[in-house]
């Protein structure tokens, strides 16, 4: 892995999406206008003070997802895969650079997304707005990291599609937003302690309600780095430089 | 070191199997330095499947491939060949120039390198197009411009003159020849039989084997034809008999 190929990988995947314009604003705006929605559904009650910090974890998560994995599939299809691995470019510099280029996209949509929950619909946060910020972000990276991961294993667009109520539906249904969690079935309660997203809707709700110190959003941040440094190295591992 | 003494590509026992289909079953063959080498044969006769094994991208069941000296794939040969597939293999969403900067960045070749490939594939009025509005012709130059980064010792071309008009692959032929005096090795697949004759040696392939190893005047001698396509009709033939 050197740096130069790494960067080089992260600059090529930011001017691709620079020629288009359009995934660019439905990228940054979706999801604010997606929590907006829901600010006002439940506008006169209580509602959105409750899930508001989920969503904020939620629709940066899924659509990075889609995004990443949809865009490394391309390249598999396209040859370019293909030519990258017959160069001295390593698997991992591969991966980090899509994770850069995505990851910095990712900043800028959750930053977008938590100020506008803040400023506009009026989510009242109670603890440290930068540990917000800084969950929101890790969220919206491990969706790009899950994403490149999940790519691994697709072989066409219907079935990258398919990954997504696959991998990201079950975390939904058991991060804690239709139900507690510590309501759920036990079974069920100790499933979701192992999936990435019940951290960060739980670091959310901690930021939001200031119901935990700093420490415990900080070691939920840890999980979630934890998990996209995972799905970084076994992205890297299923990459085959030989295939069939 | 470099090894110049090796043979461009040495083949022993390559055996393929794709799924439970055997592609290729114990193929030996000995590719020299320099020259350009035509592989040809009909579509389905493992052209591709060859290509990728010496390039180090294809799974290989049994045998050995070594290129250059090195085992085929190895870290030390990613500088050393170049390979275009069939396939466009350049990003539609970037420029041509965006494309071969990125691809030059990643072999580490200087930044000069990007306008000399441009200028022989003869793609200047095409550089700040985007990708995805060329032509199949401009677009399979500029695939082939991506290959030409670094100068590779070993540059395997699978059917690079598919679609392109007369002119063009007259114009590519001669740069295949420039390249090949300047001491680049070429492997170029063919299914067009009228491109044998541009090549120094052909090889005739079928059904995962190679029929004929041989200068395309020494192969129209030895089968009494005065074309590739009937040379390649009576190599079958007599197959077919023996």
């Amino acid at each position: 892995m050197t740096p130069r190929r790494t960067l080089a990988t992260a600059g090529r995947v930011l001017t691709q999406i620079r020629h288009d314009p359009r995934t660019v604003v439905l990228l940054l705006v979706v999801p604010s206008l997606l929590i907006g929605l829901v600010a006002w559904l439940f506008d006169d009650t209580p509602v959105f003070q409750q899930i508001g910090p989920a969503m904020l974890a939620l629709f940066p998560f899924i659509i990075m997802f889609l995004v990443t994995s949809i865009a490394t599939l391309r390249e598999r299809r396209s040859g370019t895969l293909e030519r990258l691995l017959s160069l001295p470019l390593s698997k991992l510099d591969f991966i980090l650079g899509y994770a850069l280029a995505f990851g910095l996209l990712a900043v800028l949509q959750a930053t977008i997304a938590a100020t506008f929950a803040v400023a506009v619909c009026g989510l009242e946060i109670e603890g440290s707005l930068g540990l917000l910020l800084a969950v929101a972000v890790s969220d919206a990276v491990l969706g790009t990291t899950l994403g490149l991961l999940a790519s691994a294993f697709a072989r066409t667009e219907f079935q990258v599609v398919q990954f997504m109520p696959a991998i990201v539906f079950p975390q939904v249904l058991l991060g804690g937003v239709l139900i507690r969690r510590d309501e759920m079935p036990p079974v069920l309660e100790a499933i979701s302690d192992w999936l990435p997203l019940s951290h960060a809707i739980d670091a959310l709700n901690a930021v939001a309600t200031g119901s935990e110190d700093d420490g415990y959003v900080v070691g939920q941040l840890l999980i979630l780095a934890a998990f996209a440094v995972g799905a970084i190295v076994l992205g890297s591992i299923t990459l085959r430089r030989r295939t069939q | 070191m470099v090894n110049y003494s090796s043979p461009a590509v040495h083949i022993s026992g390559l055996r393929v199997r794709r799924g439970s289909n055997v592609v290729i079953d114990g193929l030996d063959l000995e590719l020299p330095r320099g020259g350009v080498t035509g592989l040809l044969g009909p579509s389905g006769s493992g052209k591709t499947t060859l290509m990728r094994a010496i390039v180090g991208v294809q799974i290989i069941d049994a045998g050995t491939v070594r290129v250059l000296g090195e085992e085929a794939g190895s870290a030390g040969l990613r500088h050393r060949v170049g390979y275009v597939t069939q396939l466009s293999s350049v990003y539609d969403d970037l420029t041509v120039r965006q494309n071969l900067r990125y691809f030059a960045r990643v072999l580490g070749a200087p930044a000069a390198d990007v306008e000399r490939v441009i200028d022989e594939t003869d793609l200047a009025g095409q550089a700040d197009a985007l990708a995805g509005s060329l032509s199949g012709g401009q677009l399979s130059r500029a695939s082939l411009a991506a290959a030409l980064l670094g100068s590779p010792e070993l540059l395997v071309l699978d059917e690079p003159t598919v679609g392109l008009d007369p002119v063009l692959r007259v114009d590519l032929w001669g740069l295949f020849r420039r390249l090949s005096e300047a001491g680049v090795t070429l492997l170029v697949s063919s299914h067009v039989m009228d491109e044998a004759t541009r090549c120094d040696r052909l090889l005739l392939m079928r059904d995962g084997a190679v029929l004929a190893d041989d200068s395309p005047t020494g192969l129209m001698a030895a089968t009494g034809t005065t074309d590739a396509e009937s040379a390649f009709l009576a190599l079958i033939r007599h197959g077919a008999r023996s």
